[in-house]
C-alpha cells in the first residue's frame, strides 16, 4: 500500500432520530433539530483512516455549509482526520447536487493534489446520492458508487468492490479516482481523547467562490438547474388481516399472501 | 449539579459516556449472562485514550489523576459495573507503580499502561489475608539477582486477563507485614499461573481469578520501592483508588435510578403513570438527593488527592463508603419501583444490584473503612486537631 492523500467529503444534517417533516410543506423542520455528520460519512471516514493506517499518508476533510458546519470537520479531525476545509460564503447557499458537487470539485482541485476522494453513500436529508458521482464527473476522475469492502491500492490504480443493482462488482481504476462508501461496508470507531482535544485547537481553513476561482454562476442558487416543485410525503399505506384456522392453515394462508404480492401479480408491486 | 468540569474532563466525561452508551449498555446483559471479559470494549477504551487519563504526559499518559480516572469509571458503570471494575483495576494496578516506581520502571510499564497496550491488576489478597493483611503469607525470596515468589492470591480483578501484576509479598517473613515487599510481576513470568474464573454473583463480566506462584522468579529490578514497603505501597496506593470504587457505585446507582425514574414515568397502574404516586416520587427523590452527595463526596477527595493532600485516609475510606451504601441502597430501590419487572433479568437494574453490593465488599470492606474513619477521628481528637 502507498501512502496516499484522501480527502473526505462530508456533510452536516439534522439529526435523523429528530427530524420531522411538516406535513403542510412536505420539507424538513430544521428549527430546534441538533446537527450531526451525516451517519453514512462515518463509513467513508473510517475506510479513509484505515487506508491511511495501512500505507501511511494524509486525510483531509471537506464541507460546505454555513460557519456552523464548522462542527462536522472538526468530528472528523477527532476521528483522526488531518485537516478540515469549511467552504462557506453567503453565494454558495440554496445549491443543489450540481452546484454543490461543483464548489467541492473546485475546492478539491485547489487542495493542491490528491489521491482519492471519499464521499457517503448519500446524505440522510437529501438522501439523492448524487453528490459523489458529480463531483467525480467535474474533476474528470473515475468513480465507483458504493465501496463494500476495503480498498486496495497497488501502485497507481486501485481495486474497489462495489455494489449495484444487480450484483457486486470488482473494478480497477486509475488514481486519482472518486468513490462513495456504502453504508455499514466498515465498523466506524469512536473519536480518541487526543483526537478530540486536537480538534477543539486545530485551524480549520474556510474557503469563499474565490479561494476555490469559482465561477459566480455555477455556484448557489443561481448554479442551481434544479427546482423543487412539490414535496410530498408518502401515504402511509398499511393493510392487515387476521388469518384463521389451525396453524398449518394459517401458514398456507400466509405464503398465498404473500405470493400475491410479489412483483407482477395483481395486487403485487409493479 | 455544576461539578466545574475543566474543558478537558468534560471531553473525558463525554468520551466515557459515549463509548458507554454505544459499545458497553447494549452489550452489557450478555456479558453477564456469558460471565464473558469485555475485551473487545477494553480495546475500545483503549483506542480512545481513556487509560492515559490518570497518568502524567511523559509517562504517555493524558496527565490527569485520579478525578478523571473517576469521571471514567462513573460513566462506564452507568452501563456496567463489570467493564467498569475491569477498566479501574488497571489503575489499581498501575497506582503503586506510579507512587512507588523508580524511573526506570516507569519508563518502562506506565506507556503500556496508558495506551491500553497492557491492563494491569493488583494482588494483595490471599485466602487469609482479607481485611487482616497481617495473614500474608506469600513470600518472595531474593536468591542472587532475582526474588522467588510462592503462593496464592485470592480474588485478584482482571487475573488471568492483565500482563502486568503488582504483588505484595513477604521479604522477610519474620518482620510479618513490615516485612512486606512490593514487586512487579509480567504476565509470562515462569511460575505464574491462575485459578479458574471465579463465579460471582455481580460484574461477571470482569476477570476474578487467584494469581498463583510457584517458584516465579521476578528480577530484582521489579522491586517497587525499598524490601519492606510493600505493606505501605498497598495502603497508599488503596487510599488513592477507594474514590475510584466509590465513583463505580455512583455510576451504577445512578444507572438504576435512571432506569427506575424512565419506567415510573412509562409504567400505568390505577390509570396513570406510577410516577404519579407519592410513594414512587419520595423514593426517587432520595435515591437521586443521596447519589448527589455521594458523587459530590467523591470528587471532592478525588480532586483533594489529586492536589497532593497527604491526609488522605480518612476522606477515601468515607467517599468509599459512602457511595457505596447509598447505591446499594438505590438500587435495591429501584427493584422496588419497578417491581416484578425489575426482579426479571429482561431489565436491567437486578444486575445493578447484584453489581453494586461489591462496592461495599471489595478494595476494603466498609467495616474496615469505619474502623479507619474512626481511627482517624480518634487519633485527631487525641493531637487535640
Amino acid at each position: 500500500m502507498r501512502a496516499l492523500r484522501i480527502i473526505v467529503c462530508i456533510k452536516q444534517v439534522p439529526h435523523p432520530d429528530e427530524a420531522k417533516v411538516d406535513p403542510e410543506t412536505g420539507l424538513v423542520i430544521r428549527d430546534g433539530v441538533p446537527m450531526v455528520l451525516n451517519p453514512n460519512d462515518y463509513f467513508a471516514i473510517e475506510e479513509s483512516l484505515r487506508l491511511k493506517e495501512t500505507g501511511g499518508g494524509e486525510g483531509v476533510a471537506m464541507t460546505m455549509g454555513p460557519p456552523a458546519a464548522e462542527a462536522v470537520l472538526r468530528e472528523a479531525i477527532s476521528l483522526g482526520v488531518d485537516d478540515g476545509v469549511l467552504l462557506c460564503h453567503r453565494s454558495f447557499a440554496g445549491a443543489d447536487t450540481l452546484a454543490t458537487a461543483y464548489a467541492l470539485a473546485r475546492g478539491i482541485e485547489c487542495l493542491g493534489g490528491y489521491d482519492l476522494v471519499l464521499t457517503g453513500s448519500r446524505s440522510t436529508d437529501g438522501e439523492t446520492g448524487q453528490v459523489g458521482p458529480q463531483i467525480a464527473e467535474f474533476l474528470g476522475i473515475p468513480h465507483a458508487a458504493e465501496l463494500i469492502r476495503p480498498v486496495e491500492v497497488e501502485g497507481d490504480h486501485l481495486l474497489a468492490w462495489h455494489q449495484t443493482d444487480y450484483g457486486q462488482e470488482l473494478l480497477q481504476m486509475p488514481l486519482p479516482a472518486l468513490l462513495t462508501v456504502a453504508k455499514g461496508m466498515n465498523e466506524p470507531r469512536l473519536p480518541s481523547l487526543r483526537g478530540k482535544m486536537r480538534a477543539k485547537k486545530q485551524a480549520i481553513t474556510v474557503w469563499g467562490p474565490e479561494e476555490i476561482k469559482a465561477d459566480p454562476d455555477r455556484i448557489g442558487l443561481a448554479g442551481s438547474p434544479t427546482r423543487m416543485l412539490e414535496t410530498t410525503l408518502p401515504a402511509r399505506k398499511t393493510r392487515s388481516k387476521m388469518l384463521e384456522g389451525s396453524l398449518a392453515e394459517q401458514v398456507a394462508a400466509l405464503l398465498h399472501e404473500l405470493a400475491d404480492m410479489l412483483p407482477g401479480k395483481a395486487g403485487g408491486r409493479p | 449539579m455544576d461539578y466545574f468540569l475543566s474543558e478537558e474532563q468534560q471531553m473525558i466525561k463525554e468520551l466515557a459516556a459515549q463509548i458507554a452508551r454505544e459499545k458497553v449498555r447494549p452489550a452489557a446483559a450478555e456479558l453477564d449472562e456469558r460471565e464473558e471479559f469485555p475485551r473487545e470494549i477494553l480495546k475500545v477504551l483503549a483506542q480512545s485514550d481513556l487509560f492515559g487519563v490518570w497518568i502524567p504526559e511523559e509517562y504517555g499518559g493524558l496527565g490527569g489523576g485520579i478525578f478523571e480516572q473517576c469521571l471514567v469509571v462513573e460513566e462506564l458503570s452507568k452501563a456496567c459495573g463489570g467493564v467498569a471494575v475491569s477498566y479501574a483495576a488497571s489503575a489499581l494496578g498501575s497506582v503503586p507503580i506510579l507512587l512507588f516506581g523508580n524511573e526506570e520502571q516507569k519508563k518502562k510499564y506506565l506507556p503500556l499502561v496508558a495506551s491500553g497496550e497492557a491492563l494491569a491488576a493488583f494482588a494483595l489478597t490471599e485466602a487469609e489475608a482479607g481485611s487482616d493483611a497481617g495473614g500474608l503469607r506469600t513470600t518472595a525470596r531474593l536468591e542472587g539477582d532475582v526474588y522467588i515468589l510462592n503462593g496464592v492470591k485470592q480474588w485478584i480483578t482482571n487475573g488471568g486477563e492483565a500482563d502486568l501484576y503488582t504483588v505484595i509479598a513477604l521479604t522477610d517473613p519474620s518482620k510479618g507485614i513490615r516485612g512486606a515487599s512490593a514487586f512487579i510481576v509480567e504476565k509470562d513470568a515462569p511460575g505464574l499461573s491462575f485459578g479458574p474464573k471465579e463465579r460471582k454473583m455481580g460484574i461477571r463480566s470482569s476477570a476474578t481469578t487467584e494469581v498463583i506462584f510457584q517458584d516465579c522468579p521476578v528480577p530484582r529490578e521489579n522491586l517497587l520501592g525499598r524490601p519492606g514497603q510493600g505493606f505501605l505501597a498497598a495502603m497508599a496506593t488503596l487510599d488513592r483508588t477507594r474514590p475510584g470504587i466509590g465513583a463505580q457505585a455512583v455510576g451504577i446507582g445512578t444507572g438504576a435510578l435512571e432506569a427506575a425514574l424512565q419506567f415510573a414515568r412509562e409504567r400505568r397502574q390505577f390509570g396513570q403513570p406510577i410516577a404519579s404516586f407519592q410513594a414512587i416520587q419520595h423514593k426517587l427523590a432520595d435515591m437521586a438527593t443521596r447519589l448527589e452527595a455521594a458523587r459530590a463526596l467523591v470528587y471532592a477527595v478525588a480532586r483533594m488527592i489529586d492536589a497532593g493532600q497527604k491526609d488522605i485516609s480518612m476522606a477515601a475510606a468515607m467517599a468509599k463508603t459512602f457511595a457505596s451504601d447509598v447505591a446499594m441502597e438505590a438500587a435495591v430501590e429501584a427493584v422496588q419501583i419497578m417491581g416484578g419487572y425489575g426482579y426479571m433479568r429482561d431489565y436491567p437494574v437486578e444486575k445493578m444490584m447484584r453489581d453494586v453490593k461489591v462496592t461495599q465488599i471489595y478494595e476494603g470492606t466498609n467495616e474496615i473503612q469505619r474502623n479507619i474513619i474512626a481511627q482517624e477521628l480518634i487519633k485527631r481528637a487525641a493531637k487535640g486537631r
